[in-house]
């Protein structure tokens, strides 16, 4: 059995105190635990961010890559090595702005991998300016007269490419994350985990208490999350009531992974190649 | 030689580099400013967004995108139909712009971007090289480096000055060494309003979109054509060559401050040994200079403002009578063992009756700090091989042997 300190890296944090991706560290060491998956047996990806430095503080695998850029060398890795627990990280200027257009097309390739959006509203690595999520009006540095555009809809986006798992949690919350989290690592298909973060330090606007006052779970209530058109309408409400918790859920539906003939038998990195076996078309051409 | 005529203290004021670079771009009146706006990335755009929150620039739309791609695609658009753009960026913001640089200067559009030169990933490194706008020389853009503060302020007016000169018509990086400027606050004379339009005439280019006269941007050139698409952005280039040195004159004529024009030069009349460089690393190397001047060292330093266009011309006048050239690169090309300024510096030499040895340096890589001592020992290394030719063509400076 492994425990929560198994996945423990002895590095200095370097986040803020208080920040809400420390819940976000937490609830993955708890459903990684939880699902009793050794750490070499997983890989953690990232890309540049607040982030971006969630994997240096986990003891597994960890692939650190360029701004934006974490689920093109998770799917990378997971179709060369596909017994790998692959998980993208990212925030939600690393995974929605930047990142966005590959956000769309590996919802739409329904890799088997685990995407963890620390979406905290702001670019906090940079010092607070507006991301593709901050709330309409919000004031920043750049943005001095409010944000003026409309806030990148992740679930609703997901939802719509028909994602297999899409679900919301909040960083305040470690136990209910840590559940959400171990269903998606759990889930076969692209699973999004879009964690409300509060950056305690440049978001002023979307703090733990005004998440806090807003979010209710839906398995709380009589929401069945089998419900495309049902999950496409909840992933519209927010404001004074937030949902949190699984919006959207397809089993069946084949992966990736499941499409590459070459992958059927064993993973590409177990497979021998044998040269020879290429002499018989290599005679063709003599 | 760097001159400044008639300043006084009182016209000078303290600010961040990116300060003093925001506020000669809000002088220059650019009518289009397109940033992503967060890391990698400099004050530079935070500045620009409160001078037009204050409505400090006329005419102007401010447009903050979800990358550097689309920074510099809306600025081609913008440009296309007779804008007057600008950006800035730095390292893999430049790196991510790679394709749409090509666009740019293909279509002849003088967009300004100030480069914040950075090291590039991977590893992660946010420090101070010029890896990133050195490894867009072939790119098809003019770039200019800075080496002081003011000189990168000053230097937007004449990148907009250059660029969108008729003969020209190429877009123009202006490269500052991250941190070392970006984030150092310096005094400086903030370029002025009252002379700028003195200086630099609207932007009016021949072609542009527009409803009443269409015309079309970035169509098909077949092999039949597009080799003199590639032979006209030659031509414009070798045209920029005298119009950098005369946009540096008519500054000097009206605002009174010179830095050099494709080079500059210190203390070269009667040097051995020429040190080249670009950027901020000049500062020191002129400090060097005076050092080891004082020991009879002969000494001097060739400052390269402009690596695209090359000035090949140029630089073989200062090194003809010389000893020995040492090139001191911020960057390499791996294969090579070289950094630009070593392989091109020798190139422009050979086919020619300059012969002179040059030295190659790859320095301050990744942010790395240059202290004077790591110079002066160059150029002892220099002076080895006056008595007894090159030993070591070109090397690492500071190599810690404890981590290979």
């Amino acid at each position: 059995m492994t425990s929560k300190g198994d996945y423990k890296n002895k590095v200095e944090i370097e986040w803020c105190p208080g920040c809400g991706n420390f819940g976000i560290l937490t609830s993955i060491k708890n459903a990684l635990s939880g699902l009793d998956i050794p750490p070499h047996k997983i890989l953690i990806v990232s890309g540049i961010g607040q982030s971006g430095k969630l994997p240096h503080y986990l003891r597994c695998n960890v692939f650190n890559g360029l701004h934006g850029r974490a689920i093109p060398p998770a799917i990378g890795a997971k179709v060369s090595n596909h017994d790998l627990n692959v998980i993208a990280v990212g925030g939600d200027g690393d995974m929605y702005g930047e990142g966005g257009n590959h956000f769309i097309h590996a919802v739409r390739r329904n890799p088997n991998i685990t995407v963890i959006v620390h979406d905290n509203q702001i670019y906090g690595l940079t010092k607070g300016q507006a991301s593709p999520t901050s709330d309409i009006g919000m004031k920043t540095k750049v943005q001095k007269h409010g944000v003026m555009h409309t806030p990148f809809n992740s679930l609703a986006t997901a939802i719509s490419l028909d994602c297999t798992f899409v679900s919301r949690g909040f960083a305040g919350d470690v136990k209910h994350l840590s559940g959400i989290i171990k269903q998606a690592i759990e889930h076969k298909g692209l699973s999004l985990v879009d964690v409300l973060q509060p950056c305690v330090t440049f978001n002023r606007l979307n703090t733990f208490k005004w998440y806090k006052e807003r979010v209710y779970k839906l398995e709380e209530t009589d929401y069945n999350p089998n419900d495309k058109t049902k999950a496409f309408e909840k992933s519209m409400e927010w404001g004074d009531n937030i949902p949190i918790g699984v919006f959207y859920k397809r089993e069946g539906k084949p992966t990736f992974e499941d499409n590459l003939p070459v992958l059927e038998s064993r993973t590409l990195v177990d497979q021998e190649t044998d040269p020879s076996m290429a002499d018989e078309l290599m005679d063709g051409f003599t | 030689m760097v001159e400044l005529r008639n300043i006084t203290k009182d016209m000078m004021t303290v600010v961040e580099g990116s300060y003093a670079v925001a506020h000669a771009t809000k002088v220059c009146k650019p009518n289009v400013i397109s940033a992503y706006p967060i890391t990698p990335q400099t004050h530079i755009v935070e500045e620009l967004s409160q001078f037009i929150a204050d409505g400090e620039i006329e005419n102007c739309d401010y447009i903050n995108v979800e990358s550097e791609f689309s920074a510099l695609s809306t600025l081609v658009g913008s440009s296309a139909t007779g804008a007057r753009t600008y950006s800035s960026t730095t390292s893999q913001g430049l790196a991510l712009m790679h394709e749409v640089l090509f666009n740019a200067s293909g279509m002849r559009l003088p967009i300004v971007v100030t480069v914040v030169n950075r090291a590039l990933s991977a590893p992660i490194n946010i420090w101070n090289d010029q890896q990133d706008s050195v490894s867009e020389r072939d790119s098809g853009w003019i770039q200019l480096y800075a080496e002081d503060v003011q000189e990168a302020a000053d230097m937007v007016a004449q990148a907009y000055k250059v660029g969108e000169d008729p003969d020209v018509m190429l877009p123009v990086m202006v490269c500052m060494d991250g941190f070392l400027l970006s984030h150092v606050y310096e005094p400086v004379v903030l370029l002025e309003e009252d002379l700028i339009d003195d200086y630099l005439l609207p932007f009016d280019p021949k072609y542009k979109l527009d409803p009443k006269d269409p015309k079309t941007f970035g169509a098909f050139a077949p092999p039949a054509s597009y080799t003199e698409f590639r032979y006209a952005q030659e031509q414009a280039m070798s045209a920029a060559l005298d119009k950098i040195e005369k946009a540096a004159d008519d500054f000097y004529d009206v605002f009174g401050r010179y830095y050099g024009g494709l080079i500059d030069e210190y203390k070269t009349d009667d040097a051995d040994i020429i040190i080249m460089a670009k950027g901020s690393i000049i500062g020191t190397i002129r400090d060097v200079i005076d050092n080891l001047r004082e020991n009879g060292v002969k000494v001097g330093l060739l400052k390269v403002r402009a690596l695209r266009p090359f000035p090949k011309d140029a630089i073989k006048e200062v090194v003809k009578d010389s000893s020995v050239v040492i090139t001191l690169d911020k960057n390499i090309s791996p294969g090579v063992n070289e950094g630009a300024l070593c392989t091109e510096t020798k190139a422009c030499m050979y086919n020619s009756d300059i012969n002179v040895p040059v030295i190659g340096y790859m320095i301050g890589l990744g942010g790395r700090d240059i202290p004077e001592d790591t110079i002066e020992n160059i150029v002892d290394e220099a002076k080895e091989v006056i008595n007894s030719g090159i030993s070591t063509e070109s090397q690492f400076t500071d190599l810690r042997e404890d981590l290979i």
